[in-house]
């Protein structure tokens, strides 16, 4: 259905056209908001509209002095450092389980596997707002019920940074056991065994057979980890405090209390991180499928 | 036959296939046990704790343990207020709580259902030392010295006999000694009894029990401890007050989940709120209308989109795809800001309306703060929710169909109504749930652009969570929005299986 046939009717043609314009402007929609925060950002006013300046192209309209507020204002970088804290070590605990408990599933006749499954996709279902009331909660009990009875904490974890790590790292698993699983998929068992059958023990067949196989699907989802972590802000508004306030908190309060302009300049940087991320994560699909002897779409 | 098949080992084979299988799925399980037991502690069971909050009340009764017990007896349908003995057991339970300052605790958790507990259980809590009650003391310590001397009442309180005498005098010294160990760290053999404990012995007494040591308390005037109640505040006379005690004084209670529903519980059983308090049914009926035509926008933009990448050459569809793409992988934050910067009245889609003619500069559109900002803002976040699983869908319809349908004489529109649309509506439906599900729980968006009319249930929750302090009635509503939410994921596993969840493409 590419292109038009020589045969196609007047209708048809204005179809056509007129087709290609609508999604056109469904494009525009999905792309437009995020790339007219760009320019903005730049803006040497403190507005959030074009000013006059700005639109005869006049230098005069534009400064980097929001950016220069973020990256000299300490509420900011405090944000930054704490986001770059909490969201690395949180997606390592999720990659690091995550990848175990995919090769387990995605093994023969494992029971309950549909259980486990539907159990380790939830905190991706569950809606956010649920889940960090039920952490917030939970993590201010200063103990673990177990049937047996309590397990005794010498803390709570409301509030700390491990208490914040636990959760984001609890959100990101099923990104890790989607992607995971996937790249498994296509996983030729009959390698592992060959290995063994070479001497190789689990533990080295795993690393030096398994892993650079499934390394792109687990890079992506750790990837979609980390976006989860570095980009989350209910769970962590409800559990943790001041000392953890990360970058999307610090824009959510300026966005409900006073709006300030630098929020574009952090916008705008946050926008090339993605753009990069999106790259990497298009590169890693398409070596895999190619290592898995897909043809890459 | 079968069963004579040995394995190399020596073993029946059947026997050794056994084995291996289960060693098999031992190993499965002890790859995924680590993250099933992380999963388990740091997210199941703080759900688990939600749910319980939404029933759980225990706070009535730890808090006022003999209130509760004396209230047993007393019939809330009547409108007579609680006699004496219902006095006497809030006095002692009031003087405990005070120590604690769990009075006031337990005072905001009935003024939700009451309003004006709160102030009144403070107002008591401030005045309940200063009751006529330090006669007791007086008359007990004239009678005989040893009523005031604190190591004579720790010795007659670990004494098996005089305990089994004294029930009321037992279990108000007991808790009044642990009370003076946890808040002031004091040790009760060296302090004297407070009041409520020689008001306590003063019951005791004039219900006949033998004291260690003989008084005659006949003589004494009772204070009424309802006439002291009645004097601090007219309200403690009020049974309306009593009702609500009673009620909520079971260790659990359906009464959030009722709130939830705009009913409450009367004297007579469940009743509907007053008008002017029923807020929750229209809160969930518009998250519901609000995510259906969020939903509803979603494919009606999603669907060209999606039609468009699979049916272009695969370069053209993979450059366009990053137009999809990125917003998905672009900050929830970043979009919203976005959407508040455009929407904006002095923001740069009016300022457009307004240069090119369309809208007058005094009449600019109220795009944020209401429902329209809500409904763009989050179908442009959730757009690719929805394109993604129908362009994953689309990919596998074979184009050879419609061109098929063409040239048995179908028109353009009966071959895409007829054919291709059928099976395009698995993608639908998945696409469908997928945002469903998302928007129902959305927080952030509706917070920030949605002013007061263009909030979800979440926003509520998380206002009872951190502003109003309702636990009990947070967690109730989070209840009632996971039930539907896992309703439709258990709709999602039927029809489309949670393993076949595909992320980015």
């Amino acid at each position: 259905m590419s292109g038009l046939p020589p045969y196609a009717t007047t209708g048809q043609r204005a179809w056509y056209y007129s087709f290609r314009v609508i999604c056109g402007l469904i494009f525009f929609f999905l792309i437009a908001p995020i790339m007219v925060i760009i320019p903005l950002s730049f803006n040497a006013e403190n507005f959030f509209t074009f000013t006059p300046e700005m639109l005869s192209l006049d230098p005069a309209g534009f400064s980097t002095k929001h950016y220069e507020d973020f990256f000299t204002n300490s509420d900011w970088q405090h944000a930054l450092r704490n986001s770059l804290k909490i969201a690395p070590v949180a997606t390592l605990l999720s990659v690091s389980l995550g990848t175990l408990a995919a090769i387990g599933l995605s093994q023969s006749h494992v029971p309950f596997r549909r259980a486990i499954m539907a159990i380790l996709i939830s905190p991706m279902i569950v809606p956010l707002i649920i889940s960090a009331t039920g952490m917030y909660f939970f993590y201010s009990n200063p103990y673990i019920p177990t049937p047996f009875g309590k397990i005794e904490l010498p803390f709570t974890l409301t509030g700390t940074y491990l208490g914040v790590v636990l959760a984001h790292a609890a959100l990101g698993i099923p990104f890790v056991i989607i992607t995971v699983t996937a790249t498994l998929v296509g996983f030729d068992n009959s390698l592992t065994r060959a290995a063994a059958n070479m001497g190789a023990g689990p533990i080295t067949t795993f690393f030096r057979v398994q892993m650079p196989l499934i390394l792109p699907g687990v890079v992506s989802g750790g990837l979609f980890a980390f976006i989860t972590s570095f980009d989350e802000v209910v769970v962590v508004l409800f559990v943790g405090s001041a000392g953890q306030k990360t970058l999307p908190w610090q824009m959510f309060t300026g966005l409900r209390e006073q709006i300030s302009p630098t929020i574009l300049a952090v916008a705008t940087i946050l926008i090339s991180v993605s753009i990069v991320l999106l790259f990497v994560v298009e590169l890693l699909r398409r070596r895999s499928e190619r290592l898995r002897g897909l043809s890459p779409s | 036959m079968s069963d004579s098949v040995i394995a190399a080992d020596g073993r029946p084979l059947k026997a050794s296939l056994n084995r291996a299988l289960r060693r098999q799925k031992l190993r499965a399980l002890a790859l995924i046990a680590p993250l099933l037991i992380f999963i388990l502690v740091s997210f199941v069971m703080p759900i688990a704790d939600m749910l319980f909050r939404s029933v759980e009340n225990e706070i009535v009764e730890n808090t006022l343990p003999r209130t509760v017990t004396a209230l047993e007896g007393w019939d809330s349908s009547s409108d007579q207020v609680p006699g004496e003995e219902v006095f006497e057991a809030l006095y002692t339970d009031l003087a405990i709580a005070v120590e604690y300052k769990s009075h006031t605790r337990l005072g905001s958790r009935l003024n939700y259902e009451a309003t004006g507990i709160s102030s009144l259980f403070r107002k008591s809590g401030r005045r309940v030392k200063k009751f006529d009650t330090d006669i007791y003391a007086e008359v007990f310590a004239a009678a005989d010295p040893a009523y005031a001397d604190p190591g004579q009442w720790a010795a007659w309180m670990s004494d098996d006999t005089v305990r089994a005498q004294l029930p009321v005098t037992t279990s108000a010294y007991d808790d009044w000694a642990q009370m003076i160990i946890d808040t002031d760290g004091d040790i009760p053999a060296e302090e004297t009894p407070w009041n409520f404990v020689y008001t306590a012995l003063f019951q005791d007494a004039a219900a006949g029990a033998s004291l260690p040591i003989a008084v005659d308390v006949s003589t004494v005037e009772p204070v009424s401890l309802r006439a002291e109640f009645g004097d601090l505040d007219d309200k403690w006379l009020d049974p309306e007050v009593w009702q609500t005690i009673k009620i909520y004084s079971p260790k659990f209670t359906n009464g959030y989940f009722l709130n939830s529903v705009d009913l409450m519980k009367g004297p007579e059983g469940v009743e509907s709120r007053p008008e002017n308090q029923q807020i929750y049914i229209k809160l969930f009926v518009r998250t519901l209308i609000m995510s259906l035509s969020i939903m509803g926008m979603c494919v009606l933009l999603g669907y060209p989109i999606a039609w468009l990448l699979a049916n272009l050459k695969a370069r053209t569809a993979n450059l366009l795809m990053i137009l999809v793409l990125l917003p998905f992988w672009t900050s929830l934050l970043v979009r919203t800001s976005a959407w508040k910067v455009l929407l904006q009245q002095q923001g740069v889609i009016n300022d457009t309306l307004v240069w090119i003619g369309i809208v007058a500069d005094d009449n600019r559109l109220e795009l944020i703060n209401n429902q329209t900002g809500t409904i763009i803002a989050m179908t442009h976040i959730l757009l690719p929710f929805m394109i993604l699983p129908l362009y994953s869908v689309m990919k596998t319809i074979p184009p050879s169909y419609l061109r098929a349908a063409k040239s048995l004489g179908a028109t353009d529109w009966t071959a895409f109504w007829r054919v291709y649309f059928p099976q395009s509506v698995p993608g639908i439906g998945a696409g469908c749930i997928l945002v469903f599900i998302l928007s129902i729980g959305y927080y952030i968006t509706p917070e920030l652009v949605g002013g007061t009319k263009g909030v979800f249930i979440s926003n509520r929750i998380a206002y009872h969570i951190s502003s109003s302090l309702n636990w009990g009635l947070a967690a109730a509503l989070g209840t009632i929005l996971l039930a539907i939410v896992m309703a439709l994921y258990w709709a999602y596993d039927k029809i489309v299986g949670i393993d076949n969840v595909k992320l980015g493409g």
